[in-house]
């Protein structure tokens, strides 16, 4: 099968440099799935999880949040505030945001912090998710 | 002329305070190695989405977008990047002096402009001349990552998005090398000088529309021209604090050398002047 190349950004540096058969990826608009020779397209993503395929097999899993994907004939790169890798994710401390985070949801009424909260809860969520390998 | 003992006091002083300012210069210098690789390291993040804004904002003719669009301006907002503690050398007071000039040579009210300070240095600086940064941070890391200062950047660009200032500068210290560093002013807000990179446009289909992705994009385009300006604000810190340091060192070094000198001749005088005295003694027992 035809591979493509896979690069994620932070701004806190590369997490990712990877060659890949498939991406699936969460934009805004609904999930995305891109092989080789995908026509040029820019696309928000949600808080989610980027999933890489290689040899049909699921090769790995990328939480990210709050960005972008740009797909080129060649390359792909998906420009996030904060990626990090599945295997990479602490999940004692994701599982502890998520804890605050609910707390922080059922004490504060205040709009602003309400939606800064819940930000916080679904990225923990997804952290949590990636971590764990469900979808 | 001192007595030997003071003399001898100065000297071990002077070698403590220098102990200390080496210290620090290795610090620093330490500190100013990861900072490089951190501001390299967001180098990548942030070429590319220059690249992308550039081709979206160029590509396509018709895309409006608040941040794009110079507003009168009525109030001017100045986003300042100092240091929370000072033994910088001039790192702060050159930033600090260059903003103040220009903020008393363009407004003649305080209602035309509004001031945001990031390091402890700069808002005091203005507290002082009774002007309250509207936001300020204090305490970042010397590393900081990019979730460190994310609050104080969203916010940044929020305010512009709310109108509570139409144009947006920020001052920081440039890194250029170790020994050089040229504080620097930069219009972040509008968007007007979006240059394309490599000069090479791709045109891009858009999902699920151009105006919806730069509603996306350019929060995260100004956020990032901020974080990079405060990366490299940190590696001029550093680097300033380094010299700084190597600075008072070196004069800790010299000003032990004279002393020595000092103490040495007083040493001399003293003994020439007991054997004077004890010579002396004896010829008038004679």
């Amino acid at each position: 099968m035809k591979t493509f190349n896979v690069n994620i950004v932070t701004p806190d540096g590369p997490v990712l440099d990877t060659t890949v058969e498939l991406l699936s990826a969460r934009a805004q608009s609904g999930d995305l799935g891109i092989m080789a020779g995908h026509v040029p397209m820019v696309a928000p993503l949600q808080i989610g999880v980027v999933r890489l395929v290689t040899g049909g097999k699921q090769s790995e899993l990328v939480a990210i949040s709050g960005g972008f994907l740009e797909v080129r004939p060649d390359q792909v790169t998906i420009l996030a505030q904060a990626a990090e890798k599945a295997e990479n994710i602490d999940l004692s401390r994701a599982q502890e945001a998520q804890r605050r985070a609910e707390q922080r949801l059922q004490d504060n009424q205040d709009n602003v912090d309400f939606k800064r909260a819940e930000l916080a809860l679904r990225r923990a969520i997804n952290r949590i998710n990636a971590s764990q390998g469900n979808l | 002329m001192a007595s030997l003992r003071d003399i001898q006091t100065r000297i071990t002083s002077t070698k403590k305070t220098s102990q200390i300012t080496k210290a620090m210069q290795m610090v620093s210098a330490s500190k100013l190695n990861r900072a490089e690789m951190n501001a390299k390291s967001f180098v990548p993040y942030m070429d590319k989405i220059q690249e992308v804004v550039a081709s979206i904002a160029l590509g396509s003719k018709d895309v409006k977008h608040p941040m794009l669009v110079s507003r009168p301006v009525k109030k001017t907002g100045y986003l300042v990047i100092t240091s929370d503690r000072g033994l910088a050398g001039a790192y702060n007071s050159s930033i600090l002096r260059s903003v103040y000039k220009r903020i008393q040579e363009r407004h003649t009210s305080k209602d035309e402009y509004v001031v945001i300070a990031i390091g402890r240095v700069g808002r005091d600086f203005f507290r002082i001349r009774g002007i309250d940064a509207i936001e300020s941070v204090t305490g970042l890391p010397d590393q900081p990552s990019f979730a460190d200062v994310k609050e104080i950047v969203r916010k940044t660009v929020d305010l512009f998005s709310e109108g509570a200032y139409d144009e947006l500068y920020m001052y920081y210290s440039h890194f250029v090398n170790a020994i050089q560093q040229d504080v620097t002013a930069k219009k972040v807000l509008p968007l007007t000088d979006i240059q394309a990179s490599g000069g090479r446009l791709s045109s891009y289909e858009f999902e699920p529309s151009a105006e919806e992705i730069l509603e996306v994009l350019l929060p995260q385009y100004a956020e990032s021209l901020i974080y990079g300006a405060l990366l490299d604000g940190k590696a001029s810190e550093h680097a300033a604090r380094m010299t700084a340091m190597q600075n008072a060192t070196d004069n800790a070094k010299e000003l032990i050398r004279t002393l020595t000198l000092q103490y040495n001749r007083a040493r001399q005088a003293a003994i020439t002047q007991e054997i004077t005295e004890i010579v002396g003694g004896a010829a008038a027992l004679e």
